[in-house]
């Protein structure tokens, strides 16, 4: 009997507190992830708005590529109508 | 009777201590699993955001990859046909003119351009004007300035060109009045005035004046 009632003061005392302690660990670690990971999730999505623009880079690639021809025209129309240095 | 209560008090003591660690376990553990559906919700969301990334910027390499050997051929185009037709010395000088502290730089398509030393080219490079003059053109390059716009437009050539010219051939008029014709036979005839050659008149008392 007296054993028993040790085991309840050890099951009550020692026991439950521990489990409390562990338990309100695990939950306060779980807590501290939560805002992290919707900080993440944010600034995701606010990256992928900023790369709405990335589809013009095709447009700016065909401009590029135009002005370059431009360029190269007017290069060889200089290159006909100018004496060479040397 | 006594045993029996004392066993009976033992195993209610028992009983809520076990029913008290299950109340803690169920609580915090309820507690750890809404906190976890919403570390999923979050990530799930993340996972979403880079994915749009991921797909958004997989072409950007490409893109800009393309751009830039488009552009590394253009400046190997100009580069080219500058040395080719300046000269070495020349072209390093004229951008050196236009750029203080390029020719330091040098080409990117003749390294060797880094050790030349740049002649001091100013506003007016004698060969370029006589070059445009030879193609019967006003050298630009005498009225420009090197910090301002450019002087030729790709698409309106013509009309950077007429600019150049005085402000009334940029009107277009339909006719420009003619020259005057001059001699004993030209069509209008001035009478000659008797003021000219004679003395000039002198204002009075401007003797007086500079006396005092």
């Amino acid at each position: 009997m007296i054993l028993w009632w040790l085991g309840n003061l050890v099951l009550l005392a020692v026991i439950l507190p521990v489990v409390v302690y562990l338990l309100r660990g695990v939950l306060d670690a779980a807590q501290s992830i939560v805002p992290s990971t919707q900080e993440i999730a944010r600034v995701a999505a606010e990256g992928s708005k900023d790369l709405d623009s990335a589809a013009l880079l095709v447009t700016t690639q065909d401009q590029v590529t135009k002005t370059v021809a431009a360029v190269a025209n007017y290069g060889g129309s200089l290159d006909v109508i100018l004496d060479d240095a040397q | 009777m006594a045993p029996v209560l004392a066993i009976a008090a033992v195993g209610a003591v028992t009983i809520l201590a076990v029913l008290l660690i299950v109340v803690a376990l169920v609580f915090y553990l309820v507690s750890v699993i809404l906190q976890l559906r919403k570390i999923t919700t979050a990530l799930d969301e993340a996972i979403d955001g880079v994915g749009e990334i991921v797909q958004k910027s997989a072409p950007v390499n490409g893109i800009v990859t393309t751009i830039n050997e488009q552009l590394d051929a253009g400046v190997e185009l100009l580069e080219g046909l500058l040395v080719k037709k300046a000269g070495m010395t020349d072209a390093v000088g004229l951008v050196e003119g236009m750029y203080a502290g390029s020719a330091a730089e040098g080409f990117r398509s003749f390294p060797e351009s880094r050790t030349v030393e740049a002649p001091r080219i100013g506003e007016v490079y004698t060969r370029g004007t006589l070059t445009l003059a030879r193609l019967g053109r006003e050298a630009p390059i005498a009225v420009g300035n090197p910090a301002g716009p450019a002087l030729r437009d790709v698409e309106r050539g013509s009309l950077a060109a007429r600019e150049l010219y005085p402000e009334i051939r940029q009107t277009k008029p339909e006719s420009l009045p003619r020259s005057p014709v001059i001699g004993t036979d030209s069509p209008v005839q001035y009478e000659q005035r008797d003021d000219i050659g004679a003395p000039r008149k002198r204002l009075p008392g401007g003797a007086a004046s500079n006396r005092s």
